[in-house]
């Protein structure tokens, strides 16, 4: 399915400098949904170009990360367990730099 | 699924509050978190009518929030107050130049003005030139003991009576922390305080004390604010990014927990047998300080005498002749000069 993911806060840096990114994404197994955990999971894997420990811990986003889904907290979704939908836009924000 | 604010029971709700786990809409948490801060600045009478008030801004998230917020709030509940600008110069290439560059652009968007002090001119140093000469350890304690003074003298300069800092909760339960960890019970002690150095001629204030950061980087990210954000090129070597590390993880288990943290350290009381130091004055240029000489007077010498771990190895073992042979950092004699501060008690 087709995303808009932005990346902010320096978090572009990790991704070629650039903020905006529209991608397709497919889930492991054609059939099932795509989660936010399995996105996290395809960014690592195709999207980002150095030091992913930057943006993800385990199986979710590096603490301080902030993530809105459809300009919404997504920990209104379900964090991790949001089902996505087409043209969904995920916009990930780091909080860890000076104020 | 929709999820309705809890506040107004009419909008979408837009984001989860931290402290009580709320789900409000985007109008709601925009009153939530201007009220509370003016709440926050009445409780703790931080400002009289008349006041003219130092913003420390860096063009980072916090000050560009604070210098929003405090320009909203004095128009809003007529404060009274002069507010403008203050920024620090460290001179670090690539990271500095572009951050005043956002606070350039605050100065305009919100109507108040811009002052910018530099390391270069305060002390004949950059940044920069400081890691070159002490590496890249250490050069956070240099460019924090230099930019607080920098900053009491820029807001001196421009007539200041206050000083508001951008520092919020997740930074001073990090600060707790911190001081923990290091068994430094003088700085734990102060460290609470919303207002610190009001003995002296500028007080300072931090009116997000209580305010979460992530509430600041959504209240930014929903209004559009304008502000940069780059780490320090220096900082991953920070000793603070542990306490900042675990805070985090703490956060994402229970988000009360930072408030908490607070709480429990404004309700500590120091053991009255812990010895603390006396605050006096800098022999060499008057600021205050609890040693003979300043530390920023102390790490000045150490940087232009060729010795830069003056300041920051703690002496071991008693008497001057240790403290002689450790400041001596690279083999060298250090000079027996009289006026010298007492090198066999420095504080770090």
């Amino acid at each position: 399915m087709h995303l808009t993911l932005e990346f902010g806060g320096g978090l572009e840096l990790l991704f070629g400098s650039q903020k905006k990114h529209e991608v397709e994404v497919t889930s492991p197994d054609d059939l099932k949904e795509v989660t936010m955990e399995s996105l996290l999971s395809w960014i690592k894997d195709n999207l980002i170009k150095e030091r992913p420990e930057m943006f993800v811990k385990e199986s979710s986003v590096r603490p301080g990360v902030l993530v809105l889904i459809n300009d919404s907290d997504w920990e209104l979704c379900g964090r991790l367990e949001t089902v996505l939908e087409e043209n969904d836009e995920v916009i990930f924000i780091s909080t860890l730099h000076g104020g | 699924m929709v999820r309705h604010c809890e506040l107004c029971k009419a909008k979408r709700a837009a984001l989860v509050r931290p402290r009580n786990r709320q789900q409000v809409c985007k109008d709601c948490f925009y009153t939530a978190f201007e009220e509370e801060i003016h709440q926050t600045i009445v409780d703790n009478k931080l400002f009289n009518r008349g006041d003219r008030v130092a913003v420390a801004a860096s063009g980072g998230k916090d000050s560009t929030v604070l210098a929003h917020v405090l320009t909203l709030l004095n128009k809003r509940h007529d404060y009274g107050l002069d507010l403008f600008l203050l920024s620090i110069d460290e001179g670090i290439a690539g990271y500095r130049d572009d951050s005043l560059e956002t606070v350039k652009r605050n100065e305009t968007q919100y109507g108040i003005p811009l002052e910018v002090v530099s390391y270069k001119t305060l002390y004949n140093w950059t940044m920069d030139e400081i890691v070159k000469e002490i590496g890249l350890k250490n050069n956070c304690t240099f460019c924090g003991v230099f930019r607080r003074q920098a900053l009491d003298r820029g807001a001196a300069k421009m007539k200041a009576v206050k000083m508001a800092t951008g520092h919020n909760a997740d930074d001073v339960a990090e600060t707790i922390l911190l001081n923990i960890v290091r068994g430094d019970i003088a700085r734990l002690a102060r460290c609470t305080s919303i207002i610190t150095g009001e003995e002296g001629a500028l007080p300072r204030c931090k009116p997000f004390k209580y305010t979460y950061e992530k509430e600041i980087v959504m209240y930014a990210y929903f209004k559009k604010l304008d502000y940069f954000s780059t780490e320090c090129t220096y900082s991953p070597n920070a000793y603070r990014g542990f306490a900042r590390e675990f805070i985090k993880d703490l956060e994402a288990i229970r988000p009360q927990a930072i408030l908490d943290i607070i709480s429990s350290g404004e309700r500590f009381r120091i053991d009255s047998t812990a010895k603390m130091p006396e605050q006096g004055l800098c022999e060499r240029c008057g600021y205050i300080s609890s040693q003979k000489w300043c530390k920023a007077c102390v790490l000045l010498d150490g940087l232009n005498r060729g010795l830069p771990k003056l300041g920051i190895t703690r002496t071991r073992g008693k008497g001057l002749a240790n403290g002689v042979e450790n400041a001596s950092g690279g083999g060298k004699l250090a000079s027996k000069d009289d006026r010298s501060p007492s090198k066999a008690n420095i504080d770090f």
